[in-house]
C-alpha cells in the first residue's frame, strides 16, 4: 500500500538558514531580564573605575559624583608619556604571551594523555598538578627569589614566564582534559583506521575539535599570568620590571594617587579584552557531528 | 549548502537511501526533512500537511546520528522510555512498549544497565530504539549511522535495520556515502552530487541503466567504463575503432559524447570484437576481471568462465542494450528502430 | 570503555611535569625546612620538631585560637561565595547567545572584571563602598541600610562577598559557556525529537556534559576563595576587629616583622594541607561518581 507520507517539493536550501524562532513567552523574557540586570551590575564598578580615572584625587576623596566635574585624561597622558610605565607594560605583555604559549602547548598532549590513557600514578599526578595552585604565594616568594637568582634568570622576562608555569600549566591541563573528555573516543579510532599518523591526527583533527577548550584555556592562562603580582615583582628588578611593580608608585608619601591607579586599572583591561576578542570564535564554536 | 530543486514523494513503508560523496547535499536534505534547517524555497509535506516551518518536535520524525546519541545518566530502559514519558504516556503502556522494542533490538538483557557502559553498537541500537518506541513516527531518518561501528559488526546492525524495517513497515531514509550500504538497505536510492539529485531508482535500475555518468561511475565495483567518443548516427568512434551502438543518435552536437558500459556487460574473448591490449587479468574468485586498453583508454571487462586469454591482445565485445551514450554527463536515449 | 594501559603516555606528560616540578619542589622544601626549626635571630636556627604544629592545632593556645577562628571564617566564606557564584554563573552562561555578532562583545564585557589587577579592585572598592564618596555605599545607606564597611562586621563581610562574586563569577560563566558550546548539536536535536522540556534538556544533557568543566571551576574557585588575600586586605584591612581576617591575612601578619618564621611556615603548611585535603575529597568523590556510571 503506497501512501504518500512525505513529499519534498521544489526544495532549495541556502547556507546558514534560519532556525525556528522560539515562541514569545514570559518564561523566555525573564531570563533575558535577569541577564540584563547581571550585565548592569557587572558594568557598574567598571564604570566607577573609569569615572575615578577621569577625576582628580581631591575630587575623588571629597565628593560623590556620577561623572567628573572636570573630566581629564591627564593620568592617561601621564602613563603614556612615562617610559617606565610603557616599558613595564610591554614587559608584562611579553612574559604573559610567552607563558600562555608555553602553558597551552605543553598542556595539550598532557591533557590528552590523562584522559585517553591509563598509566602508573596518573590519578595522583593529575591531582598533584592542581595542588600547586594551593601554594600560599606570600611564603613562597623568598624561596623563588633564591632559586631564580641562583640560576641567573633573575630580572628577566623568562623568570616570570617560567615561574607562572607553576599555576598556569596545571590550570591548562585540567581545563583541557575536561574538553578532551568530550570528544568521543571513536574519532581517534576512525582516524587511525583512515591512516592518520598520530601527530597529524592530533594537530589537524583533534585540536580543532577542542577549540572551545583551547580558546578558553588560552584566555585564562593569559589572565592569571597578567594579574599575578607577587612573583612578577619578586623576580624582577629593573630590566624586566612589570607594570604591577610600577603601579605601586601610586602609593607615595603624599598619599594614594587614586586616579592614577584607576587609569592604570582601565588600561590593564585592554590587552585581556583583545585576547578574548581574538578567541571568541574558538570559545563559541559549535559542533555538528560529522565524519572528519 | 545550496540544493537544486528537488521534487520527490517518499512513500510509507519503503526504505530510501540518499547516496553520494561528501558535500553532495544529502545531509542537508535530511536536515530539511527533520526540521534542523529550513529551506529558502519549497515545501515539505507530511501526509499532505505542510510542515516546512514547523520545528523538529512538531514533526513525527525520529533520527539516528553518526555517533550514538544517548542520555549518559540514564539506563537503557530509561533512555527508551524517555520520549514516551515526555509525551505523557501511561507508565504501564510505556513499560510494555519499551519491552517490545527492546526485544526487537535484542536489548532486553541490558535494560537496567547504564547506557553509557554499552558498546558502540549497542548504543546505536539504543539510539534507534528511542526512535522506534514512538508509534506515531512517520519517518525514521538515518545520518550515516554505521560510521563508527566496527567494520566487522556492520553487517549485524545492517540486518537489524532491515529486520526492523520489515517488522514495523516504517518509512526510512538513510544517508550514506557507502554504496554497499545503500544498495543492500534501500528499496530506492537517491543518488546525489553537488546539491543535485542525479537519479532516483531501485538498486537494480541504477546498476542496469544509470542516467548520469556519475551514477555509472559511483555504483558498482569497479564502476562503469566511461570513454570519450565521437558519435555519428549509430556508430561510436573510439581510438580509430568503430563500435556499433545498436541505436541511432542523430542529434549529438559535434558528435562529442561519452559512451558507458559496465564491465559486467563487456566480455573478453581471444579474438573477435574490438581489438584491445590486455594489461592484467585478476582472479576475484567468482569472476575474472580484465584490465585492458583501447588506445589510451583503460577499460575493465569480464572474462567469461572457460575462456582463457593467452597473449597480450584480445577481443572485447559489449552488450549492445547495455551500451549507453552520455552527452554532458546525462543519458541520451537513442532511436532503436 | 576501559582506558588502555599505556606507560608511554608519560612522554606526553613529561614536559608538564618538568616545568611544574622546577617551580614547585625547591620552594616547598624551603618552607618545610623553616617549619621545623626555631631561630634565635641572626639566621641561627635550631631544631624545633613538631612544636609549632602542636601549638597551631591546639585551640587553647593563642596561635591555635587565631588559627581555628580564621579557618572557620575561610570555610564559611568559601561556602557562601560558591553557593552564590556557581548557580549564577551557570544561569548566565545559559543565557548567552550561541552564535552571532553579540557573542564577541558580550564575552569581552563579561571577562572585564577578571582582568583588573587585584589591588586595583581592592582600592577601587574601597572608594566605591564608602557611604560618602562611593556609589555603592551611598546607594545602600540611601536605601536605609546600616552599611559601614569599617565599623560593621556584617557590612564588611557582605562587601567582600559581593566583591568576590562580581570579580569571579565570569570565570564560571566563561568555563560553562565554552563547555556548553562543545556539546554537539545532535544532542539538542535528539532532545527535541524526544520532546524534552528545556529543564529536562538541561538536567539530562547539558549538566552531565558540563561535569568536568564544573569540577575544575568549583575547585579553582574554592582554592581562590580559601586563600583570598588582596581584596579583603585592601578593602577592610582584616577588620573591623578580626571579622574579615582570613587565614592568609593572618599568615602574613604573623610572618612579617617576626624573627622566627617557624610559626608562619608551620601555619602555611597546615593551611596548604587543609586546602589539599578538601580538594582531594571533592576530586575523589567526583571520580568515584564517574566510575560508578560505567558500572
Amino acid at each position: 500500500m503506497a501512501a504518500e507520507v512525505l513529499s519534498t517539493s521544489s526544495l532549495v536550501a541556502v547556507e546558514n538558514p534560519a532556525r525556528p524562532r522560539r515562541a514569545f513567552r514570559l518564561t523566555n523574557l525573564l531570563p533575558r531580564i535577569g541577564f540584563a540586570i547581571y550585565l548592569l551590575a557587572l558594568m557598574l564598578p567598571i564604570y566607577w573605575l573609569i569615572n575615578m580615572s577621569l577625576r582628580s584625587n581631591e575630587e575623588i576623596t571629597s565628593s560623590l559624583a556620577f561623572w567628573p566635574h572636570h573630566p581629564s585624561l591627564q593620568k592617561y597622558f601621564f602613563i603614556f608619556n612615562d617610559p617606565t610605565w610603557v616599558h613595564a607594560f610591554m614587559v608584562s605583555l611579553t612574559y604573559v604571551a610567552i607563558n600562555t604559549v608555553i602553558s597551552v602547548t605543553v598542556a595539550l598532549p598532557a591533557a590528552y594523555a590523562f584522559n585517553r590513557y591509563h598509566f602508573i600514578g596518573d590519578k595522583y599526578l593529575f591531582f598533584w598538578l592542581l595542588s600547586n595552585l594551593m601554594a600560599p604565594a606570600a611564603v613562597y616568594a623568598m624561596p623563588f627569589f633564591n632559586l631564580y637568582y641562583a640560576i641567573g634568570l633573575f630580572d628577566t622576562i623568562w623568570a616570570v614566564a617560567l615561574a607562572h608555569c607553576l599555576f598556569n600549566v596545571p590550570v591548562a591541563v585540567w581545563i583541557l582534559e575536561g574538553f578532551v573528555a568530550g570528544v568521543p573516543r571513536e574519532i581517534d579510532e576512525m582516524a587511525a583506521i583512515d591512516g592518520y599518523s598520530f601527530p597529524r591526527f592530533f594537530i589537524r583533527i583533534f585540536i580543532p575539535l577542542i577549540a572551545n577548550g583551547v580558546g578558553v584555556t588560552a584566555f585564562f592562562c593569559f589572565m592569571f599570568s597578567w594579574v599575578e603580582q607577587l612573583l612578577a615583582t619578586t623576580l624582577t628588578a629593573t630590566d624586566a620590571l612589570p607594570f604591577a611593580a610600577v603601579m605601586t608608585r601610586s602609593y607615595s608619601v603624599a598619599g594614594m594617587d587614586w586616579s592614577l591607579l584607576a587609569a592604570a586599572g582601565v588600561l590593564t583591561m585592554i590587552p585581556g579584552a583583545l585576547v578574548i576578542w581574538f578567541v571568541r570564535n574558538h570559545i563559541a564554536k559549535g559542533f555538528a557531528l560529522g565524519r572528519v | 549548502m545550496a540544493l537544486h530543486p528537488i521534487n520527490h514523494v517518499w512513500e510509507q513503508g519503503r526504505a530510501y537511501a540518499l547516496l553520494g560523496p561528501s558535500g553532495c547535499g544529502k545531509t542537508t536534505l535530511l536536515n530539511i526533512i527533520s526540521g534542523l534547517i529550513f529551506p529558502s524555497q519549497g515545501r515539505v509535506l507530511f501526509d499532505g500537511k505542510d510542515v516546512t516551518q514547523l520545528p523538529t518536535e512538531q514533526r513525527n520524525i525520529a533520527q539516528v546520528f553518526q555517533f550514538p546519541v544517548i542520555y549518559d545518566t540514564m539506563t537503557v530502559g530509561e533512555n527508551l522510555a524517555f520520549p514516551l514519558k515526555n509525551r505523557r504516556m501511561e507508565r504501564a503502556a510505556i513499560k510494555a512498549r519499551v519491552a517490545e522494542i527492546a526485544d526487537l533490538l535484542d536489548l532486553t538483557n541490558d535494560l537496567s544497565r547504564r547506557a553509557r557502559a554499552l558498546t558502540v553498537e549497542a548504543k546505536q541500537k539504543v539510539s534507534l530504539g528511542r526512535g522506534l518506541v514512538r508509534a506515531d513516527v512517520a519517518a525514521m531518518l538515518f545520518d550515516e549511522p554505521l560510521t563508527v561501528i566496527d567494520p566487522a559488526l556492520k553487517w549485524h546492525l545492517r540486518s537489524k535495520l532491515k529486520a526492523v524495517h520489515r517488522a514495523l513497515d516504517l518509512l526510512m531514509i538513510y544517508v550514506t556515502h557507502d554504496q554497499v550500504e545503500a544498495l543492500t538497505f534501500a528499496d530506492e536510492v537517491v543518488v546525489m552530487k553537488d546539491g543535485r539529485v542525479l537519479q532516483v531508482a531501485s538498486p537494480a535500475q541504477l546498476f542496469e541503466r544509470p542516467e548520469h555518468t556519475f551514477v555509472g561511475y559511483f555504483i558498482g565495483s569497479p564502476g562503469m567504463n566511461l570513454i570519450a567518443a565521437k558519435v555519428s548516427d549509430h556508430v561510436a568512434h573510439v581510438s580509430g575503432h568503430d563500435i556499433e551502438l545498436g541505436a541511432r543518435y542523430p542529434k549529438i552536437k559535434n558528435g562529442d559524447a561519452v559512451i558507458g558500459f559496465r564491465p559486467d556487460f563487456a566480455s573478453l574473448a581471444p579474438e573477435g570484437g574490438i581489438p584491445v591490449q590486455v594489461r592484467r587479468i585478476e582472479d576475484l574468485g567468482r569472476r575474472r576481471l580484465a584490465r585492458v586498453a583501447l588506445g589510451p583508454h583503460e577499460i575493465f571487462a569480464n572474462v567469461p568462465e572457460g575462456v582463457s586469454i593467452g597473449g597480450g591482445t584480445a577481443g572485447l565485445s559489449i552488450q549492445q542494450d547495455r551500451l549507453f551514450v552520455y552527452v554532458d554527463d546525462e543519458l541520451v536515449l537513442g532511436d532503436r528502430r | 570503555m576501559e582506558k588502555p594501559l599505556n606507560n608511554r603516555a608519560w612522554l606526553m606528560v613529561a614536559p608538564v611535569l618538568v616545568l611544574v616540578l622546577f617551580s614547585a619542589l625547591l620552594p616547598m622544601m624551603t618552607v618545610v625546612n623553616y617549619s621545623v626549626q626555631d631561630s634565635l635571630g641572626q639566621n641561627q636556627f635550631f631544631w624545633n620538631g613538631d612544636a609549632w604544629f602542636r601549638d597551631l592545632l591546639n585551640p587553647s593556645t593563642e596561635i591555635g585560637a587565631r588559627f581555628s577562628d580564621a579557618l572557620l571564617r575561610n570555610l564559611s566564606f568559601s561556602l557562601v561565595t560558591l553557593a552564590l557564584e556557581v548557580p549564577l554563573g551557570i544561569a548566565i552562561a545559559l543565557c548567552l547567545p550561541r552564535g552571532g555578532w553579540a557573542v564577541g562583545p558580550l564575552l569581552v564585557l563579561i571577562a572585564l572584571p577578571m582582568l583588573i589587577p587585584w589591588n586595583v579592585i581592592g582600592t577601587m572598592w574601597q572608594i566605591f563602598s564608602r557611604a560618602d564618596i562611593g556609589l555603592f555605599g551611598a546607594a545602600l545607606t540611601g536605601l536605609g541600610l546600616h552599611y559601614n564597611v569599617t565599623q560593621n562586621a556584617i557590612s564588611a563581610w557582605c562587601t567582600i562577598v559581593v566583591i568576590d562574586v562580581w570579580h569571579w563569577t565570569p570565570l564560571i560563566i566563561l568555563l560553562t559557556y565554552a563547555g556548553l558550546r562543545a556539546i554537539p548539536d545532535a544532542y539538542y536535536q535528539a532532545a527535541r525529537i524526544d520532546a524534552a522540556s528545556r529543564w529536562a534538556t538541561f538536567i539530562n544533557i547539558e549538566l552531565p556534559k558540563l561535569q568536568k568543566v564544573l569540577v575544575i571551576a568549583i575547585l579553582l574557585r574554592f582554592m581562590q576563595t580559601f586563600m583570598i588575600y588582596t581584596e579583603p586586605f585592601v578593602v577592610t584591612g582584616g577588620g573591623p576587629g578580626s571579622a574579615t581576617t582570613f587565614l592568609s591575612i593572618d599568615l602574613v601578619k604573623i610572618a612579617l616583622g617576626q624573627v622566627d618564621l617557624g610559626p608562619a611556615a608551620a601555619m602555611s603548611l597546615v593551611y596548604n594541607l587543609i586546602t589539599l585535603t578538601i580538594c582531594w575529597i571533592f576530586f575523589t568523590i567526583m571520580t568515584q561518581l564517574d566510575r560508578r556510571r560505567y558500572a
